[in-house]
């Protein structure tokens, strides 16, 4: 793919968001996700040449963070938290689950493109295990049943909501864009806090039995 | 019994707590008119007096650090924010910036107006795309609100993926468009920092607990806490407990008051072992209940407070499975940059997967403590350090249960027992 | 000269006392005492990084200890400080054993087929530092064996212990930055981005500077244990920069070149070229025997004596003029200096086998000649000004000099170009945009001062009042004027008089005084006293029968303006030839007589600050007949004498002359022509050469050719767009002598101009167009 006139132009605006030009490579990476779905070699030509680098330099940057793919993922990229916290109240379980659910192995996409599937390490969200996050949104208290209920309606083209997100799961590429910096226009949805982040302030303020 | 202090958290419960009506609702942005209309070495004064201290592991004290950096030097200066929250266990951030954002942003404003800074810049990590949206709508509300772009322009930066960027000098790396490896220090990002100009680097909530200072003063954050640690923080209960969850308490707390407040660990089990910090940190085991959760009580323990994420794991947790599954993510997050760290992580990783499966003999744990000490204080940075912590601290407390694994030719415990849905049929 | 006094530190190693200046290294101040820390990343050229941590130490300063060990590579001196290495402290000597297990677990165990094997630091080093055998039982990392990236340096990733001296020199030295460190953690690794192999003029240091098997040079690859190469210091024969080198050869035969460690001069660097290009020597043209041109017109091998009977009889015959190529040593030039006089009797010589003018003979006797800017002068200057000069493609140690004073403290770069160069691109310079042959006016709009230079290449003299304007600016400034020509024996040359106006010393032939001192010390009784001919003239000459006779050494008559000209000239007089290599020369010739290369004799080059770059033969057992002895030899049959029969004398003479202190030739001011007007198909051409082309000492090593830049055809955007024409379109271009066709390249070039290389594939100016720079052509979409 190519990217449109418009596509330049944004990628303009993110790099007058820096005093130097080259400290825009990491959303330019993620907008280049953004249209094209992982890294390819166009979107490194394109940052290499706005930024005045050697296309080496963008690969060097690109290939040091897990979150740029440089092979496509699905519409819906899952990923189970198998740090030891995770793993042992359940990632692991939920992870041998989804695999053989899907078919797939770690870092795997199922054959019609819906779902790509990785452990990933600890994301913040420990007081919420086994945790579970699709396009990063998070999917708190998971189970076995509920990770496999949510690919299933994944592949249905119908996936169920983050615990805390968004009201409605938006595709890879429209996170990525939001990872861009680019603002979609759904930071007031969804729920301010879950309830382990609010159990403090409720015994405090005697709020609990 | 140690009383919860919400300060931070202390509207989280409001459905809109995140924007900025909420926010200005409860006296949001006074505290920054306030510290504008001060000379900014006040500012810097009234922070050292708060006694605040960095709360995102090192605990160097916030007023000191922002006193470091040159001022009249005709140079920029820049505040950066260090919200790559990617320590195992650690979950404060994330939260804080989902519920109340703009505490945030006006922490920045103050920050900048002490240090002299134009700019600032929170490196956020990726793998949170609503706290990313959440937190740029906020960004965005501040600016149409004109609290920023008079002076102080805020810009958020958001990370792909890469534990090693919260070492601050790697997240500077990482902010100007490199890989994010750490930088040699000296210079010292105070006076060679973000594109070699003197700059701060916060953790979030370092910079969040700076509104309610200025608006409240010095003497009444010194109030709270410890003598050396003063002050309130976000600790983050997890693991094997019936409620997990944010606790903001005085420095100085215990986990058995907090686990008390709680509800205690999860029906039936006992506590086996815990993390007073995240996963860098070594552990405690239950007879470190006591022992005061400040900088200086954790520290006189053999741990760090760090992070104060409390990974809370029962008598049901294979402590090898727990140890060699954060030695994977060490190997898996060592940037790659020095030997010890990039290699050493890499064989670790094989003698607890021996270890684990019942393949290794008793040669091999004194290999693996002296393989420790080659790695620890010889890497150039914490990373490889925190990739030790938890093997020789496990090793100390339960050598017996590595044994055993030998003895016993693999692993005698049932993972699903550890489970959340364990009984449940899962 | 000023010299910097630094401020000195005493720190103690191991309990021995060192002063070191501040700023120094630990590591450093170790090596002072003979304390050899081991180390891999560090690299005195780069900047520090601390990575490998090898280096270990444990440092105490004024009795309060770091709590940890330290990288002794990164830490600067300072009073008070005790260190204590390997050698006095067991906890600095168990973290250097621990990281030498570390840095081999993961090492494959291939040290018997490894190039490295026998010089390799790790190996080296965990003989010494390491321990006999590795606790490491698990399972090693792998990668594809070694992969290519580039025709000429290949990536075994297995063997790499991730020290970033490679992309550190790629980044920072050389501003490359084509090879960098990809992925993280355990599977970090070196790399390129796929459709961009390491094609950087400089990419042989990495391989060098690589303290293991990692990077390897194709050429190399699998040749030679290091153990069973003779060693010989040399200096480069490739440009006028000046490489101090080191020449390794197995049983008669040169296996690679190295560079070698001049601080005043190229550090530790050296080019592609220098490094890889040196099988010329070797080529299957090479000439073994003298060979005579028989009745029947036939070149026939021939013994020594009859040989040089024919070369003796033939100049004494008929009026003879001398041309010698700029590749000789300065003891050769010299030789061909004192023989036309001295056995000739003419001034007719000319080192200047490529384009060229009056206007630079007399600016060479006038500002060039023992002139004595240096490399210390760029890196103490305020400003550099280009004139007519590539650094990168003409000069590439003067290009990482710059670039170093440029990363280092910004150093101001000037071009005045008429086309804007990836080298001046990469050293941030202002680029000057003129038309072809309207270079003079820019120059004198230039502001110097008397801190400046101004670096003239030798195509300066190509467009006229160029160098007049260059005078000027340099009078007005006082700036500093260094001349860079492109080849390593030109300035050389230029000192022994092997040009028409000068003699040895920069003393003018006109200059009665000048000719006594010469006189004197040659035994003669009379100089010939008027100036000679040019290059050119010479040609003309011959054509015009005015002249008969040729003393021919290491020219290539297509490399100038005109060589129809010169070819028929070749044919038409009697040609004594010296040369190593059968060539267009050789094969017009009427004698040849074989010569040593530059492997193979002793001698010296004066590189462009005139600084002497001597060298021993490499290659004992070969011809070891270096041109000076065979014109000592022609001139005996002539029945005079230049009596220089070895290097050695040919030096001591030349120190004998001593310095001229009497006046210069002076400069006549040549006025800049006015621009003519081109359109619409009409270009001026405009050209260079690259570093990587089809010069003559570049053939038989292909990986090396495989790393040249593309040959491309560049013009305006501007007129791209009047012409239709974009990125990788055809474009002819032609004279009345013939067209090339070439792919078009749209860049910052002046609207008037095209550019295309000057001797590459597809692209030989003087051969197919037969001109290079400042004539009209023909340009059209093809």
């Amino acid at each position: 793919m190519a990217f449109s006139n418009e596509d330049l132009a944004i990628m303009e605006t993110i790099i007058k968001r820096y005093p130097r030009s080259r400290s825009a490579i990491m959303p330019l990476l993620h907008f280049v996700q953004s249209r094209a779905g992982y890294v390819t070699n166009e979107g490194i030509e394109v940052i290499a040449k706005l930024l005045d680098l050697a296309a080496a330099e963008v690969t060097a940057v690109s290939t040091f963070y897990t979150q740029y793919k440089p092979t496509p993922v699905g519409e819906y990229h899952v990923g189970v938290c198998t740090n030891t916290l995770c793993a042992i109240m359940g990632g692991d379980a939920i992870m041998d689950a989804l695999k053989d659910h899907l078919g797939i192995e770690n870092d795997g996409v199922t054959t019609d493109g819906k779902v790509s599937l990785e452990h990933i390490e600890c994301n913040a969200a420990c007081d919420y295990a086994p945790v579970v996050m699709a396009n990063w949104e998070f999917y708190d208290n998971q189970t076995v049943q509920s990770a496999k209920d949510l690919v299933d309606s994944m592949r249905a083209g119908n996936p169920k909501p983050p615990t805390r997100g968004p009201n409605t799961l938006v595709t890879w590429k429209q996170a990525s864009e939001v990872l861009a910096g680019l603002n979609d226009g759904k930071a007031h949805e969804g729920v301010q806090a879950g309830a382990p982040s609010l159990l403090g302030l409720k015994i405090a303020k005697g709020e609990t039995k | 019994m140690t009383k919860l202090t919400p300060i931070l958290s202390a509207h989280w419960d409001e459905k809109d707590s995140f924007t900025i009506e909420a926010y200005k609702r409860h006296g949001g942005y006074t505290a920054s008119a306030k510290a504008l209309a001060m000379d900014p070495d006040a500012v810097i004064q009234l922070v050292k007096d708060s006694g605040l201290r960095g709360r995102g592991g090192a605990g160097f004290p916030t007023g000191m650090k922002w006193g470091f950096i040159p001022q009249g030097d005709n140079k920029d200066h820049y505040l950066v924010v260090n919200a790559d929250e990617s320590e195992p266990g650690t979950c404060k951030d994330m939260p804080l910036l989902m519920a109340n954002p703009h505490v945030l942003v006006e922490g920045c404003i103050i920050a900048c107006h002490a240090i002299r800074a134009k700019h600032a810049f929170i490196y956020i990590r990726g793998e949170v795309t609503h706290v990313a949206r959440r937190l740029n709508q906020a960004i965005e509300d501040a600016y149409k609100a004109g609290l920023l772009g008079n002076g102080i322009d805020v810009v958020l930066h958001i990370g792909a993926g890469a534990y090693i960027c919260g070492e601050e000098t790697a997240l500077l790396d990482s902010l100007e468009g490199f890989r994010g490896q750490p930088r040699l220090r000296p210079p010292f990002p105070a006076i060679a920092g973000l594109y070699a100009r003197p700059t701060v680097v916060n953790n979030v909530e370092s910079i969040s607990a700076v509104p309610a200072i200025i608006a409240n003063g010095a003497e009444w954050y010194q109030a709270m806490g410890t003598e050396k640690s003063k002050g309130a923080t976000l600790y983050s209960l997890s693991g094997h407990v019936k409620n997990p969850g944010q606790f903001e308490a005085p420095l100085g707390i215990t986990l058995r008051e907090i686990l008390e407040l709680s509800g205690g660990v999860r029906e039936g089990h006992t506590l086996k072992f815990w993390t007073p910090g995240g996963s860098s940190t070594p552990i405690f085991t239950a007879e470190h209940l006591d022992v005061a959760l400040d900088y200086e009580g954790v520290a006189a323990a053999g741990s760090m407070l760090g992070t104060k994420a409390l990974q809370i794991f029962d008598e049901t947790t294979c402590v090898v499975r727990a140890v060699l599954r954060w030695t994977e993510f060490y190997k898996h997050e060592s940037c790659g940059k020095c030997t010890p760290c990039r290699e050493g992580t890499w064989w670790l990783v094989q003698l607890l997967r021996d270890l684990e499966a019942g393949k290794g003999t008793e040669a091999d744990l004194a290999k693996l403590l002296d393989l420790c000490d080659n790695i620890m204080g010889r890497s150039f940075c914490a990373l490889g350090d925190g990739a030790t912590s938890s093997i020789t601290s496990s090793i100390k407390y339960f050598r017996d249960e590595y044994i055993a694994h030998i003895t016993h030719g693999g692993c005698p415990f049932d993972p699903v027992a550890s489970t959340l849905f364990a009984g449940a049929g899962a | 000269m000023t010299t910097e006094v630094s401020e000195m530190i005493t720190v103690v190693v191991d309990g021995f006392e060192v002063s070191v200046p501040k700023g120094t290294l630990v590591i450093r101040a170790a090596e002072k005492l003979g304390i050899q820390i081991p180390r891999f990343c560090d690299h005195p050229l780069l900047d520090p990084v601390g990575a490998c941590r090898q280096c270990l130490v444990d440092i105490e300063i004024n009795g309060r200890a770091f709590p940890k060990p330290q990288a002794s590579c990164t830490i600067p001196v300072e009073p008070g400080m005790i260190v204590k290495t390997q050698l006095t402290s067991p906890v600095a000597e168990k973290a250097q054993r621990g990281v030498m297990e570390l840095l081999l677990i993961n090492h494959p165990l291939d040290c018997p087929v490894c190039d490295k094997g026998g010089e390799c630091p790790l190996q080296n080093q965990a003989m010494s530092n390491g321990q006999g055998e590795t606790r490491f039982e698990g399972v090693k990392r792998t990668f594809q064996k070694p992969i290519n990236i580039s025709s000429q340096v290949l990536l075994d990733r297995e063997r790499c212990v991730l020290c970033a001296r490679c992309t550190r020199f790629s980044a920072q030295i050389a501003s490359d930055p084509f090879i960098t460190l990809n992925e993280r953690g355990a599977l970090q690794q070196v790399g390129i981005y796929e459709n961009q192999p390491f094609e950087s003029y400089f990419s042989g240091n990495a391989v060098q500077i690589c303290p293991v098997g990692a990077l390897t040079g194709a050429s190399y690859r699998f040749r030679a244990r290091p153990f069973d190469l003779v060693s010989t210091p040399s200096a480069c024969e490739h440009c006028a920069s000046g490489c101090d080198m080191r020449t390794d050869v197995r049983r008669g035969k040169t296996l690679r070149r190295l560079a070698g460690d001049d601080a005043t001069v190229n550090e530790e660097w050296n080019c592609d070229k220098g490094r890889w290009a040196f099988k010329y020597v070797t080529s299957v043209d090479r000439l073994t025997t003298p060979l005579v041109r028989n009745s029947a017109g036939e070149l026939v091998a021939a013994s020594w004596p009859e040989a040089l009977a024919a070369a003796a009889n033939g100049l004494k015959a008929a009026k003879a003029a001398v041309l010698v190529g700029g590749r000789a040593t300065h003891e050769d030039a010299y030789g061909y200096s004192k023989f036309a006089r001295v056995a000739l009797g003419t001034n007719d010589i000319d080192f200047r086998s490529r384009l060229s003018s009056d206007e630079e003979r007399e600016f060479l006797a006038a500002r060039v000649v023992g002139s004595t800017t240096t490399y210390l002068d760029i890196d103490r200057a305020d400003q550099v000004l280009l004139v007519g000069f590539e650094p990168e493609e003409e000069s590439p140690i003067v290009f990482l000099r710059l670039n170093k004073q440029v990363r280092k403290r910004a150093l101001k770069i000037t071009a005045i170009a008429t086309k804007l160069s990836i080298g001046v691109e990469k050293l941030k310079g202002e680029f000057v945009k003129v038309a072809p042959g309207q270079e003079a006016g820019a120059i004198a709009s230039q502001s110097l001062s008397a801190k400046s230079i101004i670096l003239v290449g030798e195509r300066a003299g190509e467009s006229a009042g160029v160098l007049s304007a260059v005078a000027a600016l340099a009078d007005a400034s006082s700036a500093k004027i260094a001349w860079i020509p492109r080849r390593a024996g030109e300035r050389g040359a230029l000192e022994a008089g092997a040009i028409g106006n000068l003699l040895p010393g920069g003393r003018p032939v006109t200059d009665a005084a000048a000719r006594v001192d010469i006189a004197a010390v040659w035994g003669t009784d009379a100089l010939p006293t008027s100036i000679g001919k040019s290059t050119q003239e010479i040609y003309a000459a011959v054509n015009s029968g005015e002249i008969g006779a040729l003393l021919v050494g290491g020219v290539d008559p297509l490399d100038g303006e005109n060589s129809q000209a010169a070819l028929a000239a070749l044919e038409k007089a009697f040609v004594v030839s010296l040369e190593i290599a059968s060539s267009a020369v050789t094969q017009r010739a009427d004698v040849v007589l074989p010569v040593a290369a530059v492997t193979e004799k002793s001698g010296s080059f004066l590189n462009w600050e005139g600084r002497a770059r001597s060298f021993d033969a490499a290659v004992a057992d070969s011809l070891n007949r270096s041109d000076l002895r065979i014109l000592s030899m022609i001139a005996e049959e002539m029945g005079t004498s230049v009596n220089l029969a070895t290097v050695t004398a040919a030096i001591k003479e030349i120190a004998s002359l001593g310095k001229w202190d009497g006046a210069r030739v002076s400069l006549n001011k040549v006025s800049a022509p006015s621009q003519s007007a081109v359109s619409g198909d009409q270009f001026i051409l405009t050209s260079w050469r690259r570093l990587l082309d089809l010069g003559t000492l570049q053939q038989g090593e292909e990986n090396l050719a495989g790393t040249a830049r593309k040959t491309v055809a560049v013009i305006s955007p501007k007129r791209a767009e009047a012409l239709g024409v974009v990125d990788g379109d055809k474009l002819k271009i032609s004279t009345s002598l013939g067209s090339i066709t070439l792919n078009a390249l749209v860049e910052d070039i002046h609207d008037d101009a095209v550019w295309a290389p000057r001797n590459s594939r597809g692209s030989q100016l003087l051969v197919n167009l037969g001109v290079a720079h400042g004539a009209v052509v023909t340009v059209v979409k093809a």
